[in-house]
């Protein structure tokens, strides 16, 4: 991997390395050549490792005060709240913990997008980071139904019910991931033990991911590919192992905020009320992140064809390196890409606000409208964009950003400022 | 070609969403807002107003209304009402609780222990649910948690209750609440001037009541608020200091080379 091989000082060091090159591996990654013009952008990969562990080392210790069974499950983590020494600490910063590493994530999934850092050469980078985040949402959902609370119960119920709208098998699968006739008991121990297995697969992932980025190296601001090492990298170590700290404390700040002085801000109220099958709440509704998702599935009138679409609406982002035809990476010089991406952002915002709203009325024609856009931009916008658009000069290095080519300097600067 | 502002766009499309979200929302009035000691970043529980909360709780809800998660001693705990040890005791032995079985396998009762849970009014939710017109009280332990608006909706629901509009017919057993959901709770007014008599002078009007009953409930759904304020100032200023520590040093590094940051 590294470029000159990695000798350690010491004769213990040495034979230990001759056996096991752990050595070798963290002197890997702390030379690790990094463009130095990364942006604060790039800083969520850092702050999103630290949301991972976060939620693993609270989780455990929540697991070893909290009863998976459906009539101990709401009074378990009452008793963790009040009687456990700094339970409601460890609680909100988990529940609040999964908000924050989701607001990470998002960041970083439109960073990506806005930068091109799904195309070639690092598409495997993109499909391994979006099972993780398939994981991490079915981790999430499975989360929320644990403290047994309405929205619990009847969020599990919902999502579960899903399944039945598969033709012919629906209702035996149903009836297989339920464990009973209806969301109960065995439901609960079942997403009690994957809740508990999935950070393990998602940390399994997270090593490819980086594992993945490594062969590559980084992309950057202006999606150009870099000789390693040059004058345009910096080692991994000290570099971006400061900047990635400086800010994973203010996204700490931020965190802390949430857990200290709003810990239920994010979640509903009604999940305070204990789960009972024969009281449906009014508005049956996700946690914040899976909103968009929601609203697409509700926007189908038709029960297969909104789970198809919701699938539809994840799937599709695995194919999204081959959709997009232009062979520039960075927004920054595609000024044609640049305004639809942000009319993406705002589609998705949309998308999200009407999943929290009731669907009737407006609301309904709105999410409808979102929902044809969303595959629009994939399906149509992208690869017309990368085929009728002309971009914007692209620099041929970090260090010598303005170009003369028959090119506007002052354009190519001007976009480079923006960077 | 225009140049459109798309920061700007989405700002407006946002803002937009957010500022109608209230006019378009169910037909609920938003619940009366109370300067609560207990809300802002700093904010304390009022130790006097949370005994007396305590005595309304003990004296007019807790006929219909459990609260299984608490504990007596919690009452004496820091942050709380903190009555003394001696009152603590006295107010859970003045419940009989039901114990055992013993060596000879009956059950039988005994004063109540502060390390006791607060005694339910019903043995079941059955039995509360037939004793009160088939409406179920909720528990009260984790109350205003419960609700979207939290302690200002507990206060406006005891103070809600008023003639039902002309015209609205209401069934035996039911009243009319103007912040209740659907305007109707089978719960009569629990309140009414004068049916406390506070120990400790102050004057029982409903109003009075009320706020120092729902600062009870808040304490009772959040007994952590006092300690998790105090300690989120002291997580949040050392993490600004430290985050200042670590940009001075990343500044320092980065001025290695030319690059901005």
């Amino acid at each position: 991997m590294s470029d000159q091989e990695y000798t350690p000082k010491s004769k213990a060091g040495k034979w230990f390395n001759d056996r096991l090159p752990l050595l070798t591996l963290g002197s890997h990654l702390t030379d690790y050549p990094t463009p130095k013009n990364l942006n604060y952008w790039w800083t969520f990969g850092g702050i999103l490792t630290f949301c991972l562990l976060t939620q693993i080392i609270t989780g455990i210790v929540l697991a070893m005060h909290y009863v998976a069974h459906a009539d101990l499950a709401f009074a378990s983590v009452e008793h963790i709240m009040r009687n456990v020494n700094y339970g409601w600490l460890i609680r909100y910063i988990h529940s609040n913990g999964a908000s924050m590493f989701f607001l990470a994530v998002y960041i970083h999934i439109f960073r990506s997008l806005f930068y091109g850092s799904y195309k070639s050469p690092r598409e495997v980078i993109w499909i391994i980071g979006l099972l993780i985040y398939l994981l991490m949402m079915a981790t999430a959902f499975m989360g929320y139904v644990l403290p047994w609370g309405q929205m619990s119960f009847w969020g599990a119920t919902v999502i579960t019910s899903l399944f039945s709208a598969i033709p012919l098998i629906g209702e035996s699968i149903t009836t297989w991931l339920w464990g009973a006739y209806s969301v109960d008991n065995p439901t609960l121990n079942r997403f009690f033990s994957l809740h508990y297995l999935f950070p393990f697969l998602i940390a399994g992932l997270v090593i490819l991911h980086i594992w993945a980025l490594h062969v590559p190296g980084n992309n950057n601001p202006i999606g150009i590919d870099l000789k390693k090492p040059s004058k345009d990298t910096v080692p991994f170590h000290p570099y971006i192992t400061i900047k990635d700290a400086f800010a994973l404390l203010l996204f700490m700040i931020i965190f802390s905020g949430f857990v200290f002085f709003s810990p239920n801000v994010l979640g509903h109220s009604d999940n305070y009320i204990p789960a009972n099958p024969l009281v449906t709440p009014a508005h049956i509704v996700p946690e914040w992140y899976l909103l968009p998702f929601y609203a697409i599935l509700r926007s189908v009138p038709d029960k297969l064809g909104g789970v198809i679409l919701m699938f539809g609406s994840i799937f599709i982002l695995f194919v999204l390196p081959w959709l997009d035809t232009s062979k520039v990476r960075s927004a920054v010089f595609r000024p044609m890409y640049r305004y639809f991406y942000w009319i993406f952002v705002v589609d998705v915002l949309l998308l999200g606000y009407m999943g929290a709203m009731p669907a009737e009325g407006i609301y309904l024609v709105l999410a409808r409208i979102g929902t044809i856009y969303y595959f629009l931009h994939f399906i149509v916008v992208l690869p017309v964009v990368g085929l009728l658009e002309k971009t914007d000069p692209v620099p041929m290095s970090i260090s010598t950003p303005v170009l003369s080519s028959g090119a506007d300097p002052a354009l190519a600067k001007k976009d480079y400022d923006k960077i | 070609m225009i140049r459109f502002n798309f920061k700007r766009l989405i700002i407006v499309i946002l803002s937009t969403l957010i500022f109608t979200k209230p006019l378009l929302s169910a037909e609920t009035i938003d619940p009366i807002k109370v300067n609560w000691s207990f809300k802002e970043l700093t904010g304390k529980f009022d130790r006097a107003s949370l005994q007396r909360g305590f005595q309304v709780y003990k004296e007019v809800c807790a006929s219909c209304h459990s609260m299984q998660y608490l504990s007596y001693r919690n009452l004496g705990e820091p942050g709380g009402p903190e009555f003394t040890q001696e009152e603590v005791k006295a107010i859970a032995a003045s419940v009989e609780i039901e114990d055992g079985p013993d060596s000879q396998g009956d059950m039988f009762t005994r004063p109540g222990k502060p390390s006791d849970k607060f005694k339910s009014p019903y043995p079941n939710v059955e039995a509360s649910t037939a004793a009160n017109g088939g409406a179920y009280p909720p528990d009260m332990s984790v109350l205003v948690k419960a609700r979207p608006g939290g302690a200002d909706y507990m206060y406006s629901v005891l103070m809600g209750y008023e003639e039902p509009p002309a015209g609205m017919k209401l069934d035996d057993g039911v009243y009319y609440n103007k912040y209740m959901i659907g305007q109707k709770i089978k719960m009569a007014s629990p309140l009414a001037d004068g049916i406390v008599e506070y120990s400790d002078g102050t004057e029982a009007t409903m109003d009075q009541m009320a706020k120092d009953v729902t600062t009870f409930l808040a304490w009772a759904a959040e007994p952590e608020l006092e300690e998790r304020h105090r300690i989120g100032f002291k997580v949040i200023i050392y993490l600004i200091l430290l985050t200042i520590l670590v940009y001075l040093s990343m500044k320092k590094i980065w001025s290695r080379i030319d690059s901005e940051i």
